[in-house]
């Protein structure tokens, strides 16, 4: 008898407790009552970063290119991103587009710490410029620069085995899947021994700028390649 | 490669040089840009308004038609401009692809002629932005939906040869192509209302006979009954038998619902028939009487409204669907707990789960018969909750329903105000055209007029009757004329010239009069050959005497350019030659029979649509009159009558 009073009781406790809740709950969702005080709903929404290059004339003068080039440039920097700078995800979509067959992410993240000198997740008009101007018109040196700097990943001044496996899994990845002869598992990091032995003088399994500089002018193959691309713009 | 990012090829190339240094092989030799134009500006003038942009803006995408070297079929030299005479508004939204690589379809704009214009352009649809790419496709569809409709309504009017069967079904599907179909559309309506009468008026009890028990009309007069649902079910189980005959595809006729409705209607009689001696199914017969009540559903080929409902429901299966899940889940909680809560209350009708259904069910809906109420405090709560979460979980798909319908229903309307808009649309076209057609003959009667006059030597008429006719106009004619020139035919029976005569353009009194005059005379009908139209009979200035030749020449157009006839022109010769017209009400064109009279007014007139060369979407009238004119005409019913000057 005593359980079945209590089953009665019970429920009634449970149904005013509920009724009781829900008309709190329907209160505070028609904001007559408010429970802590940081409820205030910040509409601070991060502004769309919007960023403007310097002027012609400075460009001109830290670059190489003229002035014509440089308007040339910027148009079709600013088609593709009216804000003004690239960020990651942009840049690994464009880059991609470029390799339709392969996965380009992992090489276009490398390409973007390359490119993003002062390493703030964007890239500028800025950098952008400052990096054709060295690939386009920079000196052999330079652009041997710009090479390790890319390589480098950790940008600690040494490449390691590790950071060259890296990039030339991405750079093998661009390839894709169709390619002949099949690609094989190991066929980079054969790749990446090959690449050790020739520039790895003292054999201390890590390239310093010196050694690669070095190396590559001394290959013919590289030296030639360097100017390959110079009348691009 | 989508071209948009082709400023970053440059980028792109130029950090290659990062592979230099890993690479083993020597690297292919880079293309020359030899065309080292400066980026110029271009002027794109569409229509008055000059869009500028980059020379390599347009470059981006070549294969459309700014982008290739088929704009310069539009170059102008003198303003060294590229001319496009189309429509600058459109011309916005295809210049904004180029220079943002996203083509976007600007509401405002009439579907169609978007299309067009991107047709022209050479851009292909498919490339509209995500934003956009929505609308236009509903858009598209919509429209579609539309040119379908008509497309189908012409299909209707069409008259090919239709065998038996296919007449007969087109008279069951459709029951407004002729009186005998008409006829026995109502006729079923009316045996279905009478059946369904009979099943009700069964059950009423009639009044007491000597036996006290008051008993059921169907158990009073039961022979009469019998009879009525005797004819009943004959009448429907000839009719489905004729549907299934007429069927174009008998298998898919069977699995349609109407035909499934129709099976369930009238099995009951004939089990019943089979199965009345044995009194231990009768009970199963009894339940089986319950499908005659299926009947009432043939009412739905009658009715277009209970179509549109059926289609609505269908199409809203997935709400409903919800709707009653979401019932259900409630239904299950709340009789759960108003079970529990009621359990201690003595002489509760609340016995079990299943019984408080009927509780949640009465309540949820908002019924409330009160034959079960709880009495404690906690199901009171609980079932006020109840009451009130029913009203909302029922509110809410309903409206999903209604506007599903109502675009249903509204289509429906639309389709029917069309087709009611047509007709006068036609009837305007076709004036039209009767204007083009005059204005050819009012300028041959001038020229003729002006032959009489050179003849006659009189200056001053001379001048008044040369209008002054624009060029377009003069080349039509003479072009007109010289189909005229080669359409010629021997008449086969001459008491005067036997000169033959080419087949002119006729005005359409005079037409008229000779259809009339063809009709009244019976000549045996040919058959349908095209070859035959060598065999006619022809009367020739017999009839001519009571016909008032007005000056311009009357003659019967022809429907199509037979250029097969034969015979030198001869214009200055009376000569009437009729031949014989199988337009007449002879049976013997079981497919020209379901239009009476209207038909062949019609087909006199198409035959003067058909010369008026008019650019307009080709009116649905002209295609079946001129298909059915084809035989007929080129059988021979040419009334060439020509007119002495």
């Amino acid at each position: 008898m005593l359980s079945a009073i209590w089953e009665t009781e019970g429920l009634q406790t449970v149904g005013i407790v509920v009724l009781v809740f829900a008309s709190i709950k329907l209160l505070h969702i028609l904001g007559l009552i408010s429970f802590s005080e940081d409820s205030v709903e910040d509409e601070l929404e991060l502004s769309a970063v919007r960023h403007r290059p310097e002027g012609l004339e400075q460009l001109e003068a830290q670059t190489r290119f003229s002035r014509k080039e440089l308007q040339i440039l910027y148009r079709g920097f600013k088609n593709e991103c009216p804000s003004g700078v690239v960020n990651e995800e942009t840049f690994k979509d464009i880059y991609a587009q470029f390799f339709p067959q392969g996965d380009a992410s992992t090489y276009a993240h490398f390409l973007f710490n390359a490119f993003d000198t002062d390493h703030n997740g964007s890239v500028s008009f800025e950098d952008f410029v400052m990096g054709l101007s060295i690939l386009l018109r920079g000196t052999v040196q330079e652009k041997l620069i710009w090479a390790f700097n890319l390589y480098d990943i950790n940008k600690d001044g040494y490449i390691t085995k590790e950071e060259m496996l890296d990039i030339m899994k991405a750079i093998y990845d661009m390839m894709g899947k169709c390619t002949y002869p099949v690609l094989k598992e190991e066929t980079p990091r054969q790749h990446v021994e090959v690449f050790f032995q020739k520039m790895d003088k003292n054999k201390d399994g890590v390239v310093t700028i010196d050694e690669f500089i070095d190396c590559c002018q001394n290959d013919e193959n590289i030296m030639r390649s360097m100017h390959l691309f110079e009348n691009v713009l | 490669m989508a071209t948009g990012v082709a400023a970053w090829l440059p980028f792109a190339r130029a950090a290659a040089i990062g592979w230099m240094p890993v690479a083993n092989c020597p690297m292919p030799i880079a293309p020359r840009d030899n065309s080292r134009k400066q980026d110029e500006l271009i002027i794109l003038n569409v229509s008055g308004r000059r869009f500028q942009t980059w020379r390599t803006t347009l470059d981006r995408y070549p294969d459309t038609l700014l982008g290739s070297s088929e704009k310069d079929f539009f170059y102008n030299e003198e303003t060294k401009e590229y001319f496009f005479d189309r429509d600058p508004d459109a011309f916005r939204s295809i210049l904004n692809f180029y220079r943002t690589g996203k083509l976007h379809y600007p509401r405002h704009e009439c579907i169609s002629a978007y299309d067009e214009e991107l047709t022209f352009f050479g851009i292909i649809p498919e490339i509209i932005g995500d934003c956009c790419y929505e609308e236009y496709k509903d858009r598209k569809r919509e429209n579609l939906e539309r040119l379908q409709d008509d497309q189908e309504e012409n299909k209707d009017l069409k008259q090919p040869n239709l065998n038996f069967r296919e007449t007969m079904w087109r008279a069951f599907e459709n029951p407004h192509t002729s009186t005998l179909a008409l006829v026995f559309y109502y006729v079923t309506g009316f045996f279905i209302a009478i059946s369904v009468i009979t099943n009700v008026v069964e059950t009423v009890p009639c009044g007491t006979t000597t036996n006290q028990k008051d008993m059921p009309c169907g158990e009073r007069y039961t022979v009469a009954f019998f009879c009525i649902d005797t004819a009943c079910v004959m009448i429907f189980t000839v009719e489905y038998l004729l549907r299934l005959f007429a069927a174009p595809s008998r298998y898919r006729f069977m699995r349609s619902v109407m035909s499934i409705i129709d099976v369930v209607a009238i099995l009951p009689y004939y089990i019943g028939l089979v199965m009345t001696n044995n009194e231990d199914v009768s009970g199963a017969f009894v339940t089986l009487r319950v499908f005659r009540v299926f009947r009432i559903f043939k009412f739905s080929r009658h009715s277009q409204g209970l179509r549109i409902l059926g289609y609505t429901l269908k199409s809203c299966a997935s709400e409903l669907g919800f709707l009653l899940f979401s019932l259900t889940m409630a239904i299950i909680i709340f009789a759960t707990v108003m079970f529990y809560a009621e359990k201690g209350s003595s002489s509760s009708k609340f016995t079990s789960i299943p019984a408080s259904f009927w509780y949640t069910i009465v309540t949820m809906t908002t019924l409330g018969y009160g034959d079960m109420v709880p009495k404690t405090i906690a199901g009171k709560i609980f079932g006020s909750i109840c009451s009130l979460s029913g009203v909302l979980v029922i509110a809410l798909p309903v409206p999903v329903i209604v506007s599903n319908f109502s675009r249903i229903y509204h289509q429906n309307q639309r389709a029917d105000k069309r087709r009611a808009q047509k007709k006068a649309r036609l009837a305007r076209i076709r004036i039209a055209k009767s204007g083009s057609a005059n204005a050819f003959l009012q300028s041959k009667h001038n020229g003729l007029l002006n032959e009489l006059l050179e003849l006659t030597g009189s200056e001053e008429d001379e001048q008044k009757l040369i209008k002054s006719i624009s060029l377009l106009e003069s080349q039509h004619h003479h072009l007109l004329r010289c189909l005229e020139k080669t359409t010629v035919r021997m008449p086969l029976c001459f008491t005067l010239n036997t000169h033959s005569s080419a087949h002119e353009f006729v005005d359409e009194q005079v037409y008229e009069q000779n259809c009339l005059e063809t009709a009244l005379q019976t000549y045996p009908s040919h058959s349908s050959s095209i070859a035959s139209h060598d065999s006619p009979a022809v009367t020739c200035c017999g009839a001519s005497g009571k016909k008032n030749t007005p000056l311009p020449n009357a003659n019967l157009p022809l429907a199509n350019p037979v250029p097969s006839h034969r015979g030198p022109l001869q214009e200055l010769s009376a000569l009437h030659i009729q031949s014989a017209d199988p337009l007449s009400h002879t049976s013997s064109r079981s497919n020209l029979n379901l239009r009476t009279d209207e038909s062949k007014r019609i087909n006199c007139k198409s035959g003067r649509i058909t010369t008026a060369i008019i650019s307009l979407p080709t009116p649905p009238a002209l295609a079946p009159d001129a298909d059915g004119l084809h035989r007929p005409l080129s059988a021979g019913t040419n009334i060439v009558k020509v007119s002495a000057l």
